[in-house]
């Protein structure tokens, strides 16, 4: 059951940024660019799933349980320190550069081109950096 | 294509709806928050979440452009430019703890504060990078 969870999530989320068009990076600078040509589409995409997400969220925040009614862990940190700061910088001054953030990297994989590899093999070679220099920084819940 | 689907915005719209339902079943079924960085960061230290739903999450996600191909698909940079620019997404994510996904979709629908500061700030440096790139010939 959490495998077909994880199957059907898995559709929706790469089937949502297709049709949004966020796997065109082009796209996305367009949004970032709003000194130029400025395309909002994309923050009708981040509210559409904002407005979706959130009765789930509100549900766990109250009962801690999935719907098989095994524990959820949910991000409990609340302290804006610095390296959610830090991180957040690089990441912005990457994503600006490529107008690629991961999600639309990963879906970029499956076409197979040099661009794409190029890219996700950075992803992953920064991944891995960050979490040698930093192997006491918690990571996201397993 | 349907026909309220040729609106503006209209696609990118319902593809958010898609999201954010994914968002939703991820949380409700998988008990995990669908943050990609996060999944991406454990999966590549072998860690694969409850009944391994993270790699499948993964699978799942680059099935559709298998099935209907990527659309346009247009880069900016040259090979040396998408590495630089992987490497610090890869490292800022993992520092940040969170990308588009995770601190814009889930953690602003989570009513969290600290996304809410991060998905400010990379939105806002993205914003400032593009610019520079763009329209800072002057600098």
């Amino acid at each position: 059951m959490i495998v077909l969870g994880a199957l059907v999530a898995g559709l929706l989320f790469g089937g949502g940024l297709l049709l949004s068009g966020m796997t065109n990076p082009d796209t996305v600078l367009a949004f970032l660019d709003i000194a130029g040509d400025w395309n909002p589409a994309l923050a009708f995409t981040m509210a559409g799933a904002v407005l979706v997400a959130a009765p789930a969220f509100y549900r766990v925040r109250r009962t801690r349980l999935s719907l098989l009614a095994a524990e959820v862990r949910l991000p409990s940190r609340t302290l804006i320190d610095s390296p959610l700061l830090a991180g957040s910088v690089v990441f912005g001054v990457g994503w600006g550069l490529s107008g690629i953030c991961p999600g639309p990297g990963l879906l970029l994989l499956a076409t197979g081109t040099r661009e794409a590899l190029t890219f996700m093999a950075g992803v992953v070679v920064g991944t891995l950096a960050l979490r040698l220099l930093r192997p006491g920084g918690r990571t996201a819940p397993v | 294509m349907p026909e309220f689907l040729s609106f503006p915005y209209a696609r990118a719209f319902a593809g958010g709806l898609l999201i954010g339902a994914a968002a939703a079943v991820f949380l409700l079924i998988v008990g995990r928050v669908a943050g990609i960085s996060g999944i991406i960061g454990n999966v590549v230290r072998g860690h694969f979440g409850p009944g391994r739903a993270f790699p499948v999450f993964l699978l799942g996600m680059v099935l559709p452009v298998f099935l209907l191909g990527p659309g346009p698909v247009a880069y900016s940079l040259g090979l040396p430019g998408l590495a630089f620019a992987g490497i610090l997404v890869g490292a800022g994510t993992q520092l940040g703890s969170g990308c588009t996904s995770g601190h814009g979709v889930c953690g602003l629908a989570n009513l969290s504060v600290r996304s809410l500061v991060a998905v400010l700030i990379f939105m806002a440096t993205a914003a400032l990078t593009v610019w520079v790139v763009r329209h800072g010939g002057a600098l």
